[in-house]
């Protein structure tokens, strides 16, 4: 899964316009830049990549079951829906 | 009353990526038609078009901007920056508050609906781009020139088809006239030159395969064209108070609608929107020196607008002279009205008049002076742009020379 976790960090950092080394694990979208439209990017971006189809509800964030808190939560959500498509 | 000027004026187009190189190739009468580069072209009937060679938009947008500028957007953005930088002017405080953004556009973001349908039914995919709206929605180009310079007035799209621009100009100079703002940023852009843009113009089958030769008995329709024109129009005495140079001045604007067929024009309405500037402007008809023709090269059009310019100047209709510069940069529908600003401009501030090229044979229905292939040096006070749209809604914009 750490394949999963490196492609997630590099489509943040292109977000981002930073380098993957540094996009820490536990910063928020919001400490790294990425604004509310950015956001919804990278998760095209993450859709797009693992072919998988990602619970974000832009309107209401908090209610998704897509925990965007930090970088690590996004990966662990990553990391689940890539393991439930491949179950 | 209060009068409004022309302080800054911007372009992009097949005849150039900017007004010098835009207004050499008027003066030269050369021809920015030529074969189009497109996906899929070996499955159009028509294959030439006034398009923008040799542009690169990661020269002059970010990657995040390219996501979210359709090339509509983009080259109103190129246009904007040309016109505003002419103008000197820079936007914050009260000025902000007091300049507004009136843009055409008949299509919007069509190149970014064409894309994306492909995506969704041709390559069958179920998801886009999460800024497919923002970026192919009419007013995008509008808000974008808003964001960029801090414009905070009145802001806003039109779309009358072929007569946008001219309808956005006219709103942008009675909102100046009228007091609601100082300063407004105005004209419009088109990019339909696309494989879906030109299946639909396909179509309706009043486009030419090899050129567009307005007033010309040997024309044989329309062809497209796509870009931007954009133009600072400004409170005469604001403009002079800070030492602008004023390219033109804004006299007159009337809109007419035929109320008649949606694709045939009337001869009557053109003509009642020409009379009606004249009037606003309070021009005496024999002033008129030079029209910028609607002139698409379509056979309805051109007889129709040389009725019309007959019916409303009377006699004086044989001495003016009138112009399609549609014959070098092709009709850019919702931009083209402000490109042909140019031409107009170049007449009252420079002496030069723009030819309408590609002229082989009179045709007894358009008997006015065409400026047949070659520009014509003139001094002229007082000038006319004509845009006659699909719907029969028409607007005519009378200048006159600074």
């Amino acid at each position: 899964m750490t394949e999963v976790r490196d492609r997630v960090i590099a489509i943040i950092a292109e977000q981002a316009l930073i380098e993957p080394s540094d996009v820490k694990m536990e910063a928020s979208l919001a400490d790294l830049g990425i604004d509310s439209l950015g956001l919804v990017e990278s998760i095209f971006a993450i859709e797009e990549a693992f072919d998988i189809q990602v619970p974000f509800n832009a309107n209401a964030p908090e209610e998704s079951d897509f925990d965007i808190s930090s970088v690590a939560a996004i990966v662990a959500a990553v990391e689940g829906l890539v393991r439930e498509q491949t179950a | 009353m209060r009068r409004v000027v022309i302080t800054g004026q911007g372009t992009i187009n097949a005849l150039g990526h900017d007004v010098p190189s835009t207004l050499a190739a008027m003066r030269e009468g050369r021809c920015g038609i030529g074969e189009l580069e497109m996906r899929d072209l070996d499955r159009l009937a028509v294959r030439i078009g006034g398009q923008v060679k040799g542009y690169d938009p990661e020269a002059l947008f970010n990657r995040q901007q390219i996501a979210l500028y359709d090339r509509f957007t983009q080259f109103t953005l190129v246009a904007a920056g040309e016109a505003i930088g002419q103008s000197g002017l820079e936007f914050s405080g009260e000025l902000s508050a007091r300049t507004g953004v009136v843009l055409g556009t008949a299509g919007g973001g069509v190149n970014t609906w064409d894309e994306n349908y492909r995506t969704v039914y041709e390559e069958g995919k179920n998801r886009v781009h999460p800024f497919v709206v923002p970026k192919l929605m009419n007013n995008a180009a509008a808000s974008h020139v808003s964001m960029e310079w801090n414009l905070k007035g009145p802001s806003f799209t039109v779309a009358t088809a072929c007569a946008s621009s001219n309808h956005a100009m006219g709103q942008a100079f009675q909102f100046i006239r009228a007091g609601l703002a100082d300063v407004m940023v105005t004209g419009g852009a088109e990019s339909m030159l696309c494989f879906g843009g030109m299946k639909a113009w396909e179509g309706l089958r009043v486009m030419s395969k090899d050129a567009c030769r307005p007033f010309s008995a040997t024309r044989n329709g329309m062809v497209q064209g796509e870009g931007a024109g954009v133009f600072v129009f400004e409170e005469m005495e604001r403009a002079k108070a800070r030492g602008a140079e004023i390219l033109a001045e804004v006299v007159g604007f009337a809109m007419t609608s035929d109320a008649a067929d949606i694709v045939m024009p009337s001869k009557q309405g053109a003509a009642r929107a020409i009379a009606g500037a004249l009037a606003d402007a309070r021009l005496p008809r024999e002033e008129v020196g030079y029209i910028n023709a609607h002139g698409t090269g379509t056979a309805a059009n051109d007889k129709v607008e040389c009725a019309a310019v007959a019916d409303a100047f009377g006699h004086h209709a044989d001495r003016l002279m009138i112009s399609s510069t549609k014959s070098m940069h092709g009709h850019l529908i919702g931009g083209t009205g402000a490109v042909e600003l140019l031409a107009c401009v170049m007449a009252l501030k420079d002496g030069v008049i723009a030819p309408t090229v590609g002229y082989e044979e009179p045709d007894p229905e358009c008997a006015l002076d065409v400026v047949p292939n070659e520009a014509r040096e003139a001094k002229v006070t007082a000038v006319l742009s004509n845009a006659f749209a699909f719907g029969g809604l028409n607007a005519v914009l009378a200048l006159k020379a600074a």
